[in-house]
């Protein structure tokens, strides 16, 4: 806890801060209030999503301030890998068709929910 | 009034089984013969202030270990129920419906509530002083995932007598599970009981991360790290990793029963099979969860016995890494059935088997250690020499179970019961009861009775083996997982694995009475290194351990730490060096945050937000005190550590 021992006026904070709230603004305005198709609307606020966690790690959580960066990198990696397990992983797995409503599903190799939503 | 008597005879206790009366009466009883003990001996301050609001992670560790021996004793009367409901055809013991709701507790309290605080307790008690810390990262934290493990197995365990107990299996599957076919409070007792409990269980997982990583003494370095720290370290990685998968899986599940979200169900665009999907996403880790500490005890134990260091040592590490990432890459195979088709069912077959290899790695390595080591049996090795070809059995038919075409032949019938047990039992249960023995002077002072604890050792062991290995067989012959009833063909073996659960339950009670034995007779301790062979920093301190645990610590140069200082004539106690020694305070606060949770989410089990939302209000003010609690622990003075030092050394001590 004390290791935030610097006095000075914590400007870091404070653009990070302001940064947040104007991703964040805009994330919102690309899905609300744009008509872009779904594809870019999905793009778009992912890329706002990573630069976004960018911000956070090193204005807020002084990724860069320790001395055990190298642990610090090593969790996150993996952690991004579990992540991209659990994600891609349950997609790949959940799409075998059951899921398609209305025909008799189990096994059949279309993809979910057939196109029509 | 009458409206209430209703609902409170017709809702809400469970009523019309004499088992449960029975059961009822049993638990009132026993908790009035608890109260009118602590009040006689007016140990109630004592226990509040001794063990309640400790922070103290050698009495965590102990009451984690005494919770889970008492669920073992409850999933076991559990297991006994259903074998004596299956050991003849036409047995009318238990209903179908009180059988589905007791395998269903059996296996989460088994897992959840038994198998992982029993590891737990033991990674507590054990690894700061294996490291040389004096206690863990967080010591307030640790306290409050005690509370919350032991609110959250309050919870589930109420579930049988009031409002009933939750059916779906421990896995809990969707539909089944969800509020169309299964309304009314049960499921709601295991979606709140496990996601109470998981904040303990996550909160361990990042102190034992932080203290590893920060708290050990210079000199240890991390390849010179005693072989059941990194065992910890590990398991702590993959419970930060999995965990959080259940918890949201159980949040979204607990959106569908009691908000009315339809995520898991089959009308509207719910995906049942999401549930399966994110559920075992979270068991396959866990599994790992409960087998990695117990390797990590198995490693200790047989070098200790064998008078070794252990046997490639960096391959064992290594070998846990391995199977930390590959634990995460497998989930799939608990449904093959599903048919998700060639693709998917062969990548997740591959990946299973891959497992296999690091796992074989681990066994050559214990054998290696054994190979010339001038070994003696004690119990705790005893178990750690039964475990290696009984846990081989278990994971040779894991392989069998792995490849996805053969799996739809065993899936779901007792092969898969024996196997998951074979692993669980023999691994997981084996290695609780090989640590428990072994740290147990250093815990109490004095050892279990080595005569009881032969005895219980072989009745359980071939208890062990007379139970489940007809399983495999019952398997071949058609028998189908969580059935109540057997056909006439599977009596003669069904019955054999009942007498087999009997000599266990014979075994068990010889090492209950065995605790009691040697409470009263056994020789106390009188020096620090019980066993005579300690080879780690756990075996240095003094027999009782002083709170604080190590007065002085040496440099360490090497691994085995205790080895080298036996050699150069070092203790723990330098008494040219000895300074004071700052240590964390008692609090209070956990166990009421924790008490505040419990009401809430009691509320919410039964929807009833009156209660719920006072539950989470109070919940928040706790927390505000604790912010504003300044407490910044006490100071031993160098005095007192002397007196205590050479009290536990005797006096001439240097
Ligand atoms: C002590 C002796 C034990 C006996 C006699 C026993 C017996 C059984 C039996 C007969 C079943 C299958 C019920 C059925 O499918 O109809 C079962 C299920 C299960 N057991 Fe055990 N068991 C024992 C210990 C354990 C332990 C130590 C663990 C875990 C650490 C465990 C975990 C499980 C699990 C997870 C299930 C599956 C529950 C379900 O189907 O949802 N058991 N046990
Ligand atoms: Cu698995």
């Amino acid at each position: 806890m004390s290791s935030h021992s610097e006095s000075r006026f914590p400007i870091k904070h404070l653009i990070g801060y302001i940064a947040s709230i104007v991703l964040t603004g805009a994330a919102a305005w690309i899905a609300l209030g744009t008509e872009l198709p779904m594809g870019w609307i999905v793009a778009g606020i992912m890329a706002l999503a990573i630069i976004q966690a960018g911000i956070q790690l090193f204005m807020f959580m002084h990724i860069t301030e320790t001395d055990s960066g190298g642990i610090q990198l090593g969790n996150m990696i993996y952690a991004f890998g579990i992540a991209g397990i659990i994600v891609l992983g349950s997609i790949w797995v959940m799409s075998f068709g059951y899921h398609d409503h209305g025909t008799d599903g189990g096994g059949s190799e279309t993809e979910e929910h057939g196109g029509d939503h | 009034m009458e409206a209430f008597l209703d609902f409170f005879f017709g809702e809400f206790l469970v009523t019309g089984q004499p088992l449960i009366y029975g059961a009822m009466v049993s638990i009132a009883l026993g908790s009035i013969t608890v109260i009118a003990v602590l009040t006689y001996f007016k140990a109630w301050g004592w226990l509040w202030r001794e063990y309640i609001t400790s922070v103290d992670h050698k009495k965590i560790g102990i009451m984690y270990i005494i919770a889970a021996i008492v669920m073992f004793v409850r999933g076991g009367i559990d297991a006994m129920m259903m074998r004596i409901q299956t050991s003849l055809p036409g047995m009318t013991f238990l209903d179908s419906q009180h059988y589905n709701e007791i395998f269903t507790t059996h296996g989460t309290i088994m897992i959840i509530f038994m198998a992982m605080p029993f590891l737990i307790g033991l990674m507590n008690f054990a690894v700061p002083l294996q490291i040389g810390a004096r206690d863990v990262a967080f010591p307030f934290f640790n306290n409050l995932s005690f509370w919350s493990f032991a609110f959250g197995l309050a919870l589930f365990n109420i579930s049988f007598i009031i409002g009933g107990s939750p059916d779906a299996g421990w896995t809990n599957y969707a539909p089944m599970a969800g509020a169309e076919l299964n309304p009314g409070p049960a499921i709601n007792y295991y979606l709140l009981g496990l996601q109470l409990s998981g904040i303990g269980t996550l909160g361990t997982g990042i102190n034992f991360i932080v203290t590893i990583l920060k708290m050990r003494a210079p000199g240890i370095t991390m390849m010179r790290l005693p072989i059941f720290t990194w065992s910890t370290l590990i398991t702590a990685l993959i419970i930060v990793f999995a965990f959080p998968i259940l918890t949201v899986a159980l949040a979204l599940m607990t959106l569908d029963r009691i908000f009315g979200a339809k995520l898991f169900t089959l009308a509207g665009e719910g995906m049942p099979m999401m549930w399966a999907n994110l559920f075992w996403l979270w068991g396959h880790p866990e599994v790992y969860i409960v087998i990695l500490p117990a390797f990590g005890i198995f490693s200790e134990v047989i070098s200790t016995f064998a008078r070794k260091q252990l046997f490639g040592y960096k391959a064992m590490v290594y070998a846990m890494v391995i199977i930390a990432l590959l634990s995460f890459l497998v989930w799939v195979h608990h449904f093959f059935t599903m048919g998700a088709g060639g693709g998917v069912n062969s990548f997740f077959s591959i990946t299973t088997m891959l497992i296999a290899v690091p796992t074989g790695v681990k066994i050559f390595n214990w054998l290696g250690t054994m190979y010339r080591g001038r070994i003696t049996f004690e119990t705790p090795m005893l178990w750690a020499l039964a475990f290696i070809p009984n846990f081989v059995i278990g994971g040779v038919t894991g392989v069998m179970l792995a490849m996805a075409a053969a799996d739809y032949q065993y899936h779901n019938t007792y092969f898969l019961v024996a196997h998951f047990h074979y692993v669980l039992i023999a691994g997981t249960v084996f290695g609780c009861f090989s640590g428990l023995i072994f740290w147990y002077p250093k815990m109490f002072g004095h050892k279990l009775n080595e005569k009881l604890g032969k005895i219980f050792f072989w009745l359980f062991m071939i208890g062990f083996n007379v139970c489940f290995l007809p399983m495999y067989f019952l398997g071949f012959a058609g028998m189908p997982r969580r059935t109540y009833t057997i056909e006439p063909e599977w009596m003669p073996l069904s019955l054999t694995a009942t007498a087999g659960a009997f000599m266990m339950a014979a075994g068990f009670a010889v090492f209950v009475y065995s605790i009691y034995y040697s409470f009263r007779y056994a020789e106390r301790e009188t020096q620090g290194d019980s066993w005579g062979v300690g080879r780690t920093l756990d075996w240095a301190t003094a027999t009782p351990i002083p709170f604080y645990n190590f007065a002085t610590l040496p440099e360490f140069d090497s691994k085995d730490a205790y080895v080298g200082m036996k050699d150069k004539g070092e203790t723990t106690y330098d008494k040219s060096k000895v300074e004071e020694i700052h240590m964390p305070s008692n609090s209070g606060l956990p166990f009421f945050m924790m008490l505040a949770l419990f009401i809430a989410s009691f509320g919410l089990v039964w929807e009833w937000f009156w209660m719920a939302i006072p539950g989470l209000i109070m919940f928040f003010i706790v927390m505000g005190i604790r912010s504003f609690d300044y407490n910044e622990g006490f100071h031993v003075s160098t005095k007192e550590i002397h007196e205590i030092e050479q009290a536990a050394r005797g006096e001439d001590s240097k």
